[in-house]
């Protein structure tokens, strides 16, 4: 069966054909708890939903799933949905990006050391 | 280049972990000035995102296996968790925070495993968060079509004669599975049978661990 081409979106996985299940398992890094509980504390404080950020991750694509990482992509989302939501602008975010970047070439030293 | 931990101490002059010793990555800058942009705005503080982070960290497989464990040897607590799995979890104390929680019970006659298709809902306040395959596209795509062959690679295999019932999670409603109570473990103590049910046996790709003679 086309898959692609039965009405449903990517994201809609459910009786597609797929390979044996993968049981390798990574530990958490501080950068991805950060996340999660930036997802957490942000939607608790209504800036968004759980479905809010599940509709960027469904419309970054296919192609996001399959090339970045599950934090990866939930970061790119909260990022969306806080601008969208006016809790910080783009040009601000890039600025901050900016200096972040600057401070050196580890996550280490460009969260200053946190 | 031979990889050298002595370029990448950090200020405090100890190695960063093996994770985080890699190339500052763009999303990790994202986050960075993210959180920092959050913090600036008074919209959160550093305090409670590492309070945030310290809860999730407390979350465990242990929460939900003290869950199952209660409604082995409890039948009223069994009837209310069956009837309200959000409820009855608060009344042993457990952050379930606003997701609805159903349990859904293993009888000598029926299986029950869980999936989320469409992304990962899980239950994390009961489980802790989710290993990576339940997020896979693997475990995503075959459980809801080939249920048997799935828990076949988890060491899983059930008799022929045996309902297995797949649940597909959503963002507001996640599940838990109570697995069937292994035989002989009559004179267990309550915290004795927590120590058999395991994450996967919570999930469904698993079963209660049987007790050590």
């Amino acid at each position: 069966m086309d898959t692609k081409t039965d009405g449903r979106r990517w994201h809609d996985m459910g009786g597609q054909d797929a390979g044996p299940i993968c049981d390798d398992q990574h530990d958490f890094s501080l950068w991805e708890k950060r996340v999660d509980a930036l997802m957490v504390l942000c939607s608790g404080k209504g800036y968004f939903t759980v479905d809010g950020l599940r509709r960027v991750l469904e419309d970054m694509g296919e192609e996001a799933f399959e090339t970045m990482s599950y934090y990866e992509r939930w970061i790119a989302s909260i990022n969306q949905n806080l601008v969208e939501s006016g809790a910080y602008t783009t040009e601000e975010l890039a600025a901050q990006m900016a200096e972040v970047k600057a401070r050196g070439a580890t996550y280490g030293d460009a969260s200053l050391g946190k | 280049m031979p990889h050298d931990h002595h370029d990448h101490l950090s200020p405090s002059g100890h190695p960063y972990r093996a994770d985080d010793d890699t190339p500052l990555s763009y999303w990790q800058t994202m986050e960075i000035a993210v959180r920092e942009l959050l913090v600036e705005k008074d919209i959160t503080t550093a305090e409670e995102i590492n309070a945030q982070i310290d809860a999730m960290d407390a979350r465990s497989p242990a929460i939900g296996a003290a869950v199952v464990a209660r409604a082995w040897c409890d039948p009223e607590f069994k009837i209310r968790l069956l009837a309200d799995a959000s409820a009855a979890s608060r009344e042993m104390g457990f952050d379930i925070g606003p997701m609805h929680l159903i349990a859904l019970e293993n009888t000598a006659d029926t299986h029950n495993i869980v999936v989320c298709t469409l992304c990962s809902c899980y239950p994390r306040n009961l489980l802790g968060l989710p290993p990576d395959w339940y997020k896979s596209r693997a475990y995503r795509s075959r459980t809801v079509k080939e249920p048997r062959k799935v828990l076949s690679e988890f060491g899983v295999t059930l008799p022929d004669r045996m309902r297995i019932r797949v649940h597909d999670s959503t963002a507001d409603m996640r599940y838990v599975v109570i697995p069937m109570r292994p035989k002989g473990t009559e004179d267990l103590s309550q915290d004795a049978l927590a120590a058999l049910v395991t994450r996967d046996s919570m999930i469904g790709t698993g079963i209660a661990t049987a007790p050590t003679a």
